[in-house]
């Protein structure tokens, strides 16, 4: 009879167990300490889209059988966009051979983009002498959907190209051609908006050309194979191209933390009160989606989406679209005090990740941001920490 | 052969000794128990199993099965309650003839989505110290590879270092020789086999990251190697019975397929691993302690990705104490154990050439757990595992915890 109580108690204690099991597992991180997952409110339909988009984006791994190569810059969309925060100087990617809006003059020999990885027997492509270039950090994927649905008209509502207002700030779209898939016509310009210069027109595109440009994968979109320029077959389906681009624009908004933290807001108005928000707009509004959480929405991207000139120490004489090499898409800060999240627990800041500090990133501002740079040189060090405290709750 | 000419192989095999006796007496099935008096060391783990032979039949047959219960999470998801039928193994052993025999292990994993003959080899015995061994050999590569049974562990999952870095199990064709000598408590065993091979999946899979294990799925590789190079695998292992053994292995070769047709396609890329392996017995205490590291370094191309490292490294330790040992529920000679398990594996030893920054793409885990041994033969085990991974750039670590219950038995 005993061993019967004996075997009764360790029964009863392996349900006990099997019943208290995920208190004994980690607790999810706070929403507001990630970048990934989905604007709210999805239906099913577009949960499935999703979480298709999601396994696509951060876990299929592309191989040599699946595509890769022979030259290449990354084996996967989630190698370079970690957690769907901003990449590492690891994954940073180097574009050349256009200097003005005339467009790119090496395509024949391998731009816009180098192609700096080879598979085992092949070497990697080199950029071609008299080509000027310039490298390229990931950015971060979160909110993108948000910015793809802001108007025409909202983002020439803030442009302003010949400084009529006399504030120094002068930007201006970045207006350029699309490929057949978004628009037939090869001689219409469009107002674009991602891409470190503003080149690219959609989210699509955008997916479209990170295949096939960074993974050297082909897609109905795009026929052409980075190493032999010639027409292949697609090696990647239409479906998984267009779940990866719906990922990226359902991707939920960065989340600002400590808003109610006096030093916070106060922070937030020495943003404003030294100019930086003149090109960092805090909020736009997003148009109709048929995505309910995106749609008809108010958001706080801190960009303008426009192209400024930043000054001959950002020129790397390369250049995409209308944009001059001078000038730059207004970075959205959200998600900016994420960053080291993703970045290996550093900050790899502005175009090419030179700076490894957020002040170091204000203090390389140039052009048109000068006037707001001097102003901040001259604040105080309590206004200073409370705007990088600021910058850091984004 | 598809799985259903296999299976009927097996049941063949397994159960011609009773359909011809047809009225058979059970008696008459002599159980051969696990040799716990012979002097042993790691290598001998192949053949240090409990069989089950009929009558005078050369032929004896055994297994082993392993099943789980696991509710793990990572940062805070879980896939909630998962069972498992990791893996039932069937072993049939055949004394040909004086001094011939041979041993094969058929592996059903998952169910059976997977089904591997693990081990299928002929020994042939010259000396003591040189037996002939061919077919479907285990590299002897660190301990865990050839003494890999679920019954023999305290833990439900195998050591990640030995399975996720090394390819445990690793089995190829091939030939080789290896033998033991005794004196007193000293033994002193050596192994050396030549044998197919690595191939290029090991720096080109969907794991994103050198991956020896890769080369596993490759079904090819036990009619062609794919560099067309013999991998070599030798090991040295010392015991002494009242201090304990360790052993040091080595395996290597050309794991690129570099010609093919006749046409050079790339260099000669070889990979190379060094292991230690250890195992003793603390005296007075019956504390029992086992545990294997691993070095592996690979000739990847400077202009293919980081990604895929060129060096990695990691380990285990097991430390087993008994704490209870006498008659359990009517079992006599039953066994409560504490255990716990250490790991660490780095997938990517080495410094970005971009920042100079250490490429982590590393793991640690510690893995607590109660096991109860009705028998020697038997273990029901609780774990829980606790478990921090880093990703290529070591970004803040992905935390995965929670228990798991398994049963494996030897039958």
């Amino acid at each position: 009879m005993k061993n019967f109580y004996i075997a009764c108690l360790i029964i009863i204690t392996g349900i006990i167990l099997i019943q208290a099991c995920s208190k004994l597992e980690p607790r999810p991180l706070a929403d507001d300490q990630l970048l990934d997952g989905p604007v709210g409110e999805l239906n099913y339909e577009q949960n499935q889209r999703f979480l298709a988009g999601d396994i696509a984006f951060n876990d299929e791994i592309f191989t040599v059988e699946k595509g890769v190569g022979p030259i290449f810059v990354a084996t996967s969309c989630g190698s370079c966009h970690a957690g769907d925060g901003k990449g590492h100087p690891f994954t940073t990617l180097t574009r050349f051979g256009q200097v003005d809006e005339t467009g790119n003059h090496f395509l024949d020999q391998g731009g816009p983009q180098l192609q700096n990885r080879a598979i085992p027997g092949h070497l990697p492509e080199t950029i071609p002498t008299g080509a000027t270039f310039a490298k390229f950090t990931p950015p971060g994927n979160t909110g993108l959907g948000f910015l793809e649905l802001v108007s025409d008209q909202d983002i020439l509502s803030m442009a302003d190209p010949h400084d009529t207002d006399g504030d120094g700030i002068s930007g201006e779209p970045n207006w350029n051609t699309v490929p057949a898939y978004i628009s037939p016509s090869n001689t219409i310009k469009y107002i674009c908006r991602f891409g470190r210069k503003a080149s690219i027109f959609n989210l699509l595109q955008q997916t479209v050309n990170a295949y096939n440009q960074d993974i050297g994968i082909t897609s109905v979109y795009a026929t052409k194979d980075v190493y032999t320029h010639q027409e292949i077959d697609p090696e990647v389906s239409t479906q998984t191209v267009n779940n990866v681009a719906f990922y990226l624009q359902t991707l939920k908004a960065p989340i600002q933390r400590n808003q109610q933290d006096p030093e916070v807001i106060n922070g937030g108005a020495v943003f404003t009160q030294i100019g930086c928000e003149n090109c960092h707009k805090q909020t736009l509004k997003t148009g109709y989606s048929p995505v309910q959480s995106l749609s008809n929405k108010e958001f706080h991207p801190y960009t303008d989406l426009l192209l400024h000139d930043m000054g001959s120490g950002l020129d790397d004489g390369y250049t995409e679209g209308s944009a001059k090499t001078y000038e730059w898409r207004t970075t959205p800060l959200w998600g900016l005090g994420l960053s080291p999240r993703s970045q290996g627990g550093s900050y790899f800041l502005l175009h090419d990740g030179r700076a490894t500090s957020i002040e170091q990133a204000i203090e390389m501002h140039g052009g048109e941001a000068t006037k707001a740079r001097t102003n901040y040189s001259n604040l105080s060090k309590a206004d200073k920490d409370a705007l990088l405290k600021f910058l850091k709750s984004l | 052969m598809n799985i259903r000419n296999i299976l009927l192989i097996i049941a063949g095999t397994c159960i011609l000794p009773f359909t011809t006796h047809a009225q058979i007496d059970p008696s008459l099935l002599k159980s051969i128990p696990k040799d716990t008096v012979k002097q042993t060391m790691n290598m001998d783990a192949i053949y240090n199993r409990p069989f089950v032979s009929v009558g005078k039949l050369p032929v004896s047959v055994g297994g082993y099965m392993e099943a789980n219960w696991q509710h793990l999470g990572t940062d805070g998801i879980s896939e909630g309650h998962q069972f498992q039928f990791r893996r039932m193994t069937l072993f049939v052993a055949s004394t040909i003839s004086k001094r011939i025999k041979f041993l094969s292990e058929i592996e059903f994993e998952d169910g059976a989505k997977e089904i591997a003959i693990e081990f299928a080899a002929l020994d042939i015995e010259l000396h003591p110290l040189l037996n002939l061994r061919g077919g479907m050999i285990m590299n002897p590569i660190g301990a865990f590879n050839q003494n890999h049974d679920g019954p023999k562990w305290e833990f439900t999952d195998r050591p990640i270092a030995m399975t996720q870095m090394l390819p445990a199990t690793w089995s190829n064709a091939g030939f080789g020789i290896y033998g033991k000598y005794y004196s007193k408590d000293w033994m002193f065993g050596y192994e050396a086999y030549i044998s197919g091979g690595f191939d290029n999946s090991i720096i080109n899979n969907e794991e994103n990251k050198t991956f020896l294990p890769a080369a596993k799925n490759n079904p090819e590789r036990f009619e062609e190697s794919a560099s067309g190079e013999p991998l070599f695998t030798g090991k040295v292992a010392v015991r002494n019975n009242k201090i304990g053994e360790i052993g040091f292995s080595y395996m290597g070769g050309v794991y690129n397929k570099y010609q093919d047709d006749g046409i050079r396609l790339d260099e000669k890329r070889s990979v190379n691993i060094w292991a230690i392996d250890f195992n003793t017995t603390l005296p007075e205490l019956n504390t029992f302690i086992t545990g294997e590291w691993a070095w592996i370094k690979v000739n990847v191309p400077e202009t293919y990705s980081q990604q895929y490292g060129n060096k990695q490294q990691g380990g285990f330790i097991d430390i087993v104490q008994p704490i209870l040992k006498r008659n359990i529920l009517g079992w006599r000679k039953a066994t409560l154990n504490l255990a716990c398990r250490l790991e660490r594996v780095d997938w990517n030893v080495g410094r970005f050439k971009e920042t100079g920054g250490n490429i982590a793409d590393n793991l640690w885990s510690i893995m607590p757990a109660i096991s109860f041994r009705p028998t020697s033969e038997t273990v029901l085990r609780l774990n829980y595992r606790y478990q921090q991974q880093k990703d290529l750039l070591g970004n803040p670590p992905s935390v995965t915890s929670g228990l798991s219950f398994g049963i494996s038995t030897y039958f």
